[in-house]
């Protein structure tokens, strides 16, 4: 008869360490609940920071007899730093949470179909909706795509292929650029163009401000997934007798393709919801404007900003409703994203 | 019997085809871009700003008064366009919100590297790089409605049992709308990203000495104090200061919670404060052509502060891993 050994693995937790780790969270959770009782601080901040002080308090002093010294540090910072990720959870749990809650009640069929050319913010919701908001928001994104994805990864393509003199000083460039303040664009673009050129507001003018903030995003992530493309390949396509050119674009890029796409929806995601500089270039119409390139135009970003700002309680409701129908957008491109980037390049 | 003539040899040369030149200068034309737009931006608000600077002088960084009147004819008659509130209190809400953010995002990096498990860290990661895609019209809407009176309890609290500490003083107790309440919502805003560097830096810290400190029985703490702490410092001070050059730059977000004051005020507590792009949301609008050149020139100013504030920030990033054991 052979005996068989079940694998032991000493790292584990036993049964009699968790009931002592379960034990010290409930007497946590029960000593700070009796202090705010006790005592005059009160609400759910007291209670929370007393019972995360308590628990603190309690692990590292029983580690402390337990082990010593060094694994009562170790436990400190194993609660310090749950902490850490705890509070970094909440605000979006509850900006979600309240996106979601607020924004519900004004979501209707009729803000899809209708636009505000007939309704002001504070009329009841039934009235205007933000068709213009929604197709204004998908002009510019879609104009601002037109310029920003080749000069974004023509600009990554120099830092991966060329790699010639400027590499290091553009790459500088574009995190500096990366960091332009969004209304800092938008005055460029005033000072630059709109004042001097076209005198008028338009959509054309947000889409231009758009592409500044957009060329970096994209041409950080191309660069990263560039860098990823084995050189095997490249050198392959020259040992084929591939030019430059015929090997960058017959192979490379082709390569690199589903991470260039996460690399454009990247970059749509951060200038979806822009506000500051469509304040102060587009002009924000209230009706469905089919060219971008004349007269003023509506987006979300400026739909939101003026609802919420008009104040009255149906106009608060229309501006959750309408950053409910942004953040979607956002998370939309943002899993789509997400779900391309992990995908394995399918060769 | 004919001979047949020798193929003469190819010439051999690294000269690139035509193809190959056109692609080389197309491409390098738009690495270029991003320098033509950054030098175009300061050239174009220098340009339109200049009157007001040199009208101005020093004064624009060092007064806090923003006035201009005019005549029936719409003609300038007296102006005065300082800078001063508006700059300390971009310093002071972006510096506020580093305080806030840097410990909450290393802990949260050190967490996501070194303690959660893997599936709850790819959904951790997931969730936070989200949150840096989020819209800053939606932290502002959020940070007034459902976060002020929760911060301004907080504000109550430190004035009470921190008053004594000069920056907490306070005199009149006025809470709403102050540089702490715009600091907390910034902080929201730049965590995300001081997270994401921090643990990008975390995440380079060499595998080796790691198992190493193991293998002479450092605990989890000791470990990441030996190793992972003096490798990663250079990172995190530089995300910090991405961090800060975000929230210098934040508009809708700050402008949503501050109460805007033409008056220098470094009291974090009290309500009100100053935002460079804040201040030209709020006076775009009504500003005439003389003002609006101000507003080019602040525009200038802010520019120049976040590239500054970036540039180093992307220095000190990129020396990481250089110190430590």
């Amino acid at each position: 008869m052979t005996s068989i050994p079940t694998p032991i693995k000493p790292w584990k937790a036993t049964k009699r360490e968790r009931l002592i780790d379960v034990s010290i969270f409930i007497l946590a959770l029960l000593s700070s609940y009796l202090f705010v009782a006790a005592t005059e601080m009160k609400g759910k901040l007291a209670l929370f920071v007393v019972f995360f002080g308590a628990y603190m308090l309690f692990t590292a002093s029983f580690k402390g007899f337990q082990l010593g010294s060094a694994a009562a540090k170790d436990a400190l910072v194993n609660s310090l730093v749950a902490f850490g990720a705890i509070v970094t959870v909440i605000p979006i749990a509850s900006i979600l949470f309240t996106v979601v809650q607020k924004g519900l009640p004004g979501i209707s069929l009729n803000l899809f179909i209708s636009d505000m050319s007939m309704a002001t913010p504070t009329d009841p919701l039934a009235n205007g909706g933000l068709l213009h908001a929604i197709t204004g928001t998908l002009a510019l994104v879609t104009l601002a795509l037109i310029m920003s994805v080749p000069i974004g990864i023509l600009t990554a393509l120099y830092l991966t292929e060329i790699r010639g003199r400027f590499t290091s000083p553009i790459r500088f460039l574009v995190q500096a650029m990366s960091g332009v303040p969004s209304i800092v664009a938008g005055l460029f673009i005033l000072s630059a163009i709109l004042y001097p050129i076209t005198k008028s507001f338009s959509g054309f003018m947000g889409a231009l401000a758009l592409t500044i903030l957009m060329i970096p995003t994209i041409a950080r992530t191309s660069e990263e997934v560039l860098n990823l493309i084995p050189n095997d390949l490249r050198e392959a396509g020259v040992a084929l007798g591939g030019t430059q050119w015929r090997t960058v674009a017959m192979i490379v890029l082709p390569a690199a393709k589903s991470g260039l796409i996460t690399a454009v929806i990247l970059g749509v995601a951060r200038i979806a919801g822009e506000t500051a500089p469509l304040l102060l270039l587009t002009g924000g119409g209230d009706k469905v404007n089919p060219n971008a390139f004349n007269g003023p135009l509506g987006s979300l970003p400026y739909y939101i900003w003026k609802s919420f700002n008009a104040g009255s309680p149906e106009a608060i409701t229309r501006a959750w409703a309408g950053l409910l129908v942004l953040v979607g957008l956002v998370l939309i491109l943002f899993t789509a994203a997400r779900y391309l980037g992990s995908k394995k390049s399918s060769k | 019997m004919t001979t047949i003539a020798p193929p003469s040899p190819r010439e051999i040369t690294t000269e690139p085809r035509t193809s190959d030149k056109v692609f080389r200068g197309l491409v390098t034309a738009g690495g270029l871009s991003s320098l033509l737009i950054l030098g175009l931006i300061a050239i174009f608000l220098g340009y339109r700003g200049f009157e007001v600077l040199v009208q101005e002088g020093f004064g624009f960084i060092t007064n806090s008064d923003w006035s201009v009147t005019v005549d029936e004819n719409a003609n300038v008659v007296d102006s005065s366009f300082g800078l001063a509130a508006m700059l300390v209190g971009t310093i002071l809400c972006a510096f506020v919100a580093v305080v806030i953010a840097l410990p909450i995002s290393v802990f949260s990096a050190l967490f996501l590297n070194f303690y959660a498990p893997d599936r709850l860290k790819r959904f951790l990661v997931a969730l936070i790089d989200m949150m840096a895609a989020f819209p800053s019209i939606l932290f502002g809407i959020w940070g007034f409605l459902v976060l002020m009176p929760t911060a301004e309890y907080w504000a109550k609290l430190i004035h009470k049992y921190l008053g004594w500490i000069p920056l907490f003083d306070l005199q009149v107790p006025v809470y709403t709308r102050s540089p702490f309440v715009a600091g907390v919502v910034l902080a929201i805003m730049i965590i995300p990203i001081i997270t994401s560097v921090s643990r990008e830096v975390f995440s380079q810290a060499p595998l080796d000495r790691i198992q190493a400190a193991y293998a002479l029985g450092a605990t989890r703490w000791a470990m990441i104090k030996a190793v992972v702490i003096p490798h990663g410092r250079n990172g995190v001070i530089g995300g910090a200061m991405l961090g800060l050059g975000r929230a210098m730059g934040e508009t809708v977000a700050v402008f949503t919670v501050l109460n805007i004051v033409f008056q220098v005020n470094w009291q974090v507590l009290l309500g009100a404060g100053g935002n460079v792009a804040s201040l030209i949301i709020l006076k775009f609008g009504e500003a005439n052509p003389y003002e609006i050149k101000a507003l080019m020139a602040a525009g200038l100013i802010l520019f120049l502060l976040t590239l500054l504030v970036n540039a180093i920030a992307n220095v000190i990033v990129k020396t990481t891993g250089k110190s430590g054991r």
